[in-house]
C-alpha cells in the first residue's frame, strides 16, 4: 500500500570526525577529536537523500535521529537544513562508550517512542566505527526485515524493489513495509542545505531524549551495556623507501625478484 | 589577517554560506569538464533550485526570499568563484524574471514568478539582434496585433540559456515608426507555436552556459503576454539591465578572487632560484595589484547594490560603474594570474586559463564596457549642466 499512505521515514545519522582533517595521537593510538571538524557520516547523507527522494514521490515525513553528545545537535540541524521535517537527539551521559549492541538498544527505544514508522534508513556503515552492524542490529530489535547495502530503489504498488550489487552480480529484493534499509553511496547524490532549510534549522526545537525519556536503565546503555571492549588501538605508519635499480632489463628484473623474495612477496 | 567587514545580517551570511557550499561541492569539481564538453549544468541548476537561491530577489508572496540586489550580488560572487558559465545561467534566469517583477500585471506575476523563484523553470532575456546590440534601436523583430493575439516575427541573437530556458522576456517593435518608443516587451514560453531555436553557439569561454538564436515565425501568443504597456519596451529593458548590472560586477569580483587565490597559492609553492616565487618582488607586486583591485571592486559593487536596494531612482550611472570596474578588473586579474603561474597557468591542468577565457565576456555582455562608459559619460554631462 505504498502509494496510499504518507510514509513515516526515520533516518538514523551519526556525527563523525571529518576524515579530511582528522589526526591521531601516536602515543595513545586514539583520535584527536579536536583536530577534526565534526560532520554527518558520509553514508548517512545518502540515507537522508533516499528519504528526501521517497518523500518527494510518495509524500510523508522524515524524522532524523542521532545518538551522541550534545554537539551532535549540529548534525541534526544540518539534516534539517537539508530538508528533514523533525529531529530528535538521543543524548545521556550514560550512553557514552556504547558499542553497536548498546547503540541499537537506544535507537530502537527512540524509534518505538515515535508515533509510528514505515521505513528506517541508515548508512551502510559509519566511517569511524566501520562495523556495518547498527543497521541490521536495529532491525532485529524493531522486529522488521533489513536489507543492507542498497544501491537502487524502485517502487511498486505494494512493495519496494531493492537492488544491491556485488562484484559478480546483483540481488533484487522485493520487500513490504515496514523495513530497514542500509544504503550505499552509489544510491544517489546527496543534496546540500537550502536557505529556507537553514532558517528552519535555526529555529526548530529539537528534543533531547535520555534514559528517562526512553525508559532505559543506564546499565543497559553506553559502556555498561556494551559487551565489546576496545583492548588496543594503534596508529600504523607507512615508511616509503626508494631505490633505483640499474643495469640491463634482465638484471633489473632479477634484482627486483630478489628483493620481493626477501620480503616474502614472491 | 583582518578581512573587510560588510556587516552582513545572519540571513545574508546564510546566502553566502549556501552559495559557497554549492560552489565547493558541486561546481568546482566539475567545472573543467563542463567547460571542455560545453555541457549545460543541469545537475547544478537542480541543486540551485533546491537551495532557494533562484528566488532571492522575488517577493515572498510569489515564493521567493524577498531580498534585493545586494543579496543577489552576495550569491553571484560566491558562485562565480567556481565557474562564471554556471553563474551566468543562474543570473540569466533573473534577467528573465526582473522585467516580470518590475512591469508585470498581478496575473503575470502569479503565473510566472513562482516557477522562476523555485528554479523549476529558467528565465531568459532577449534584446540583442543581428542588427541590434549596443544600438538597441536597431531592433527589427516585430509584433503585430491580430484579434486576441500578438504575432511575432524576427530573431534574437546570442541569447543566454536560449533553448534551455522556458520563460523568455523579449523586446519587439509594435510601432516601428515611433523608434525607441515603438518597442514593447512580451513574455514568450518555450513551446509557443512558431518559436524555435538556432544551433548552440561555440564560444571562447563561458562554455557551460548555453547561447542560441531565437526564431519567431508567425509566432502567435495571447494578448495577455504583453509585458508592461505598449511602447514601454525600451524603458523595461533599461530598467532591467540597470538592476542586473551590479550582479555582473559581482560575478567579476568572484572570478577575480578565484584567480588571485589560485595564483597566490601557486606562487607560494613554485620554487625558482631556490625560493618560492611569491618572495620575488616582481611577482609580489602583481599579486598586490590583483588584491587591491579585487578588494576595491567588491567594495564598489556591494555599496552600489545596497544603494539600489534603498529604492533610489536614476541608477543607470551607478549601476554602469558597478559593472565596468569589476569586469575590467576581472579581465586584468585573470590575465595576470596566468602570467604569475607562467607555463602552468597556460595549461588546462590548472583553472586559470579557463578563468581568463571566461573573463572576456564580462566586458561584453549586458552592455559592453564601452556602452557603460557612454552611459556614465552622458550622466556626467547632465550632472555638470546644473
Amino acid at each position: 500500500m505504498i502509494e496510499a499512505k504518507r510514509l513515516q521515514i526515520v533516518v538514523c545519522i551519526k556525527q563523525v570526525p571529518d576524515a579530511k582533517s582528522v589526526r591521531f595521537d601516536k602515543e595513545t593510538g586514539t583520535l584527536v577529536r579536536e583536530s577534526a571538524a565534526a560532520v554527518i557520516n558520509p553514508y548517512d547523507l545518502h540515507a537522508l537523500e533516499a528519504g528526501f527522494g521517497l518523500r518527494e514521490k510518495l509524500g510523508g515525513e522524515i524524522t532524523v535521529i542521532s545518538m551522541g553528545p550534545p554537539q551532535a545537535m549540529d548534525a541534526l540541524r544540518e539534516a534539517v537544513s537539508m530538508g528533514a521535517d523533525n529531529a530528535v537527539l538521543l543524548s545521556d551521559r550514560a550512553f557514552a562508550g556504547a558499542d553497536t549492541l548498546a547503540t541499537t538498544r537506544v535507537l530502537a527505544a527512540a524509534i518505538n517512542r515515535l508515533p509510528g514508522f514505515d521505513l528506517v534508513l541508515c548508512g551502510k556503515l559509519t566511517v569511524d566505527g566501520d562495523t556495518a552492524q547498527v543497521g541490521p542490529g536495529l532491525a532485529c530489535r524493531l522486529n522488521i526485515p533489513s536489507i543492507t547495502c542498497v544501491n537502487h530503489i524502485d517502487l511498486e504498488k505494494e512493495a519496494m524493489l531493492l537492488t544491491r550489487t556485488y562484484d559478480d552480480g546483483q540481488d533484487v529484493v522485493k520487500v513490504k513495509l515496514p523495513v530497514l534499509l542500509t544504503v550505499n553511496k552509489s544510491l544517489n547524490t546527496p543534496r546540500l542545505p537550502s536557505f529556507k532549510g537553514k532558517m528552519r534549522a535555526k529555529s526548530l526545537q529539537i528534543p533531547v531524549w535520555g534514559c528517562a525519556e526512553l525508559g532505559l536503565e543506564p546499565a543497559e546503555t553506553g559502556l555498561a551495556g556494551s559487551p565489546t571492549r576496545v583492548i588496543k588501538t594503534e596508529v600504523v605508519s607507512f615508511e616509503a623507501k626508494k631505490e633505483m635499480l640499474t643495469g640491463t632489463v634482465q638484471e633489473q628484473v632479477n634484482a627486483l625478484l630478489e628483493r620481493l623474495k626477501a620480503h616474502g612477496m614472491a | 589577517m583582518a578581512q573587510v567587514n560588510y556587516f552582513l545580517t545572519e540571513e545574508q551570511q546564510m546566502i553566502v554560506d549556501v552559495a559557497k557550499n554549492i560552489t565547493a561541492e558541486k561546481i568546482i569539481p566539475v567545472r573543467a569538464s563542463l567547460d571542455e564538453r560545453e555541457e549545460f549544468p543541469w545537475d547544478i541548476v537542480y541543486e540551485l533550485a533546491r537551495s532557494d537561491l533562484f528566488g532571492i530577489y522575488i517577493p515572498q508572496q510569489y515564493g521567493g526570499l524577498g531580498m534585493g540586489c545586494f543579496e543577489m550580488c552576495l550569491a553571484l560572487e560566491q558562485l562565480a568563484y567556481g565557474c562564471i558559465g554556471v553563474t551566468t545561467t543562474f543570473a540569466a534566469s533573473a534577467l528573465g524574471g526582473y522585467p516580470i517583477l518590475l512591469f508585470g500585471t498581478e496575473a503575470q506575476k502569479e503565473k510566472y514568478l513562482p516557477s522562476i523563484a523555485s528554479g523549476k523553470r529558467l528565465g531568459a532575456f532577449g534584446l540583442t539582434e543581428v542588427t541590434a546590440g549596443s544600438d538597441a534601436a536597431g531592433i527589427q523583430t516585430t509584433a503585430i496585433e491580430d484579434g486576441d493575439f500578438w504575432v511575432i516575427n524576427g530573431s534574437k541573437q546570442w541569447i543566454t540559456s536560449g533553448g534551455d530556458a522556458e520563460i523568455y522576456t523579449i523586446i519587439a517593435m509594435t510601432d516601428p515608426h515611433k523608434g525607441a518608443r515603438g518597442a514593447s516587451a512580451f513574455i514568450i514560453e518555450k513551446g509557443d507555436p512558431g518559436f524555435t531555436f538556432g544551433k548552440k553557439e561555440k564560444k571562447l569561454g563561458l562554455r557551460a552556459s548555453s547561447t542560441r538564436e531565437l526564431f519567431f515565425t508567425e509566432c502567435r501568443i495571447p494578448k495577455d503576454r504583453l509585458l508592461g504597456k505598449r511602447g514601454q519596451g525600451f524603458i523595461l529593458a533599461m530598467r532591467t539591465l540597470d538592476l542586473a548590472r551590479p550582479g555582473i560586477g559581482a560575478i567579476g569580483v568572484g572570478l577575480s578572487q578565484a584567480a588571485l587565490d589560485e595564483a597566490g597559492k601557486h606562487a607560494k609553492n613554485r620554487i625558482q632560484f631556490g625560493q618560492p616565487v611569491i618572495t620575488f618582488q616582481a611577482v609580489q607586486h602583481m599579486l598586490a595589484d590583483m588584491a587591491i583591485q579585487t578588494e576595491a571592486a567588491r567594495a564598489l559593487v556591494f555599496v552600489v547594490a545596497r544603494t539600489i536596494d534603498t529604492g533610489v531612482k536614476d541608477i543607470s550611472k551607478l549601476s554602469a560603474i558597478a559593472k565596468v570596474f569589476p569586469t575590467d578588473t576581472a579581465m586584468k586579474v585573470t590575465t595576470d594570474a596566468v602570467q604569475v603561474m607562467g607555463g602552468f597557468g597556460y595549461m588546462k591542468d590548472y583553472p586559470v586559463e579557463k578563468m581568463m577565457r571566461d573573463a572576456k565576456i564580462l566586458q561584453i555582455y549586458e552592455g559592453t564596457n564601452q556602452i557603460q562608459r557612454n552611459v556614465i559619460g552622458q550622466a556626467l554631462n547632465k550632472e555638470y549642466m546644473n
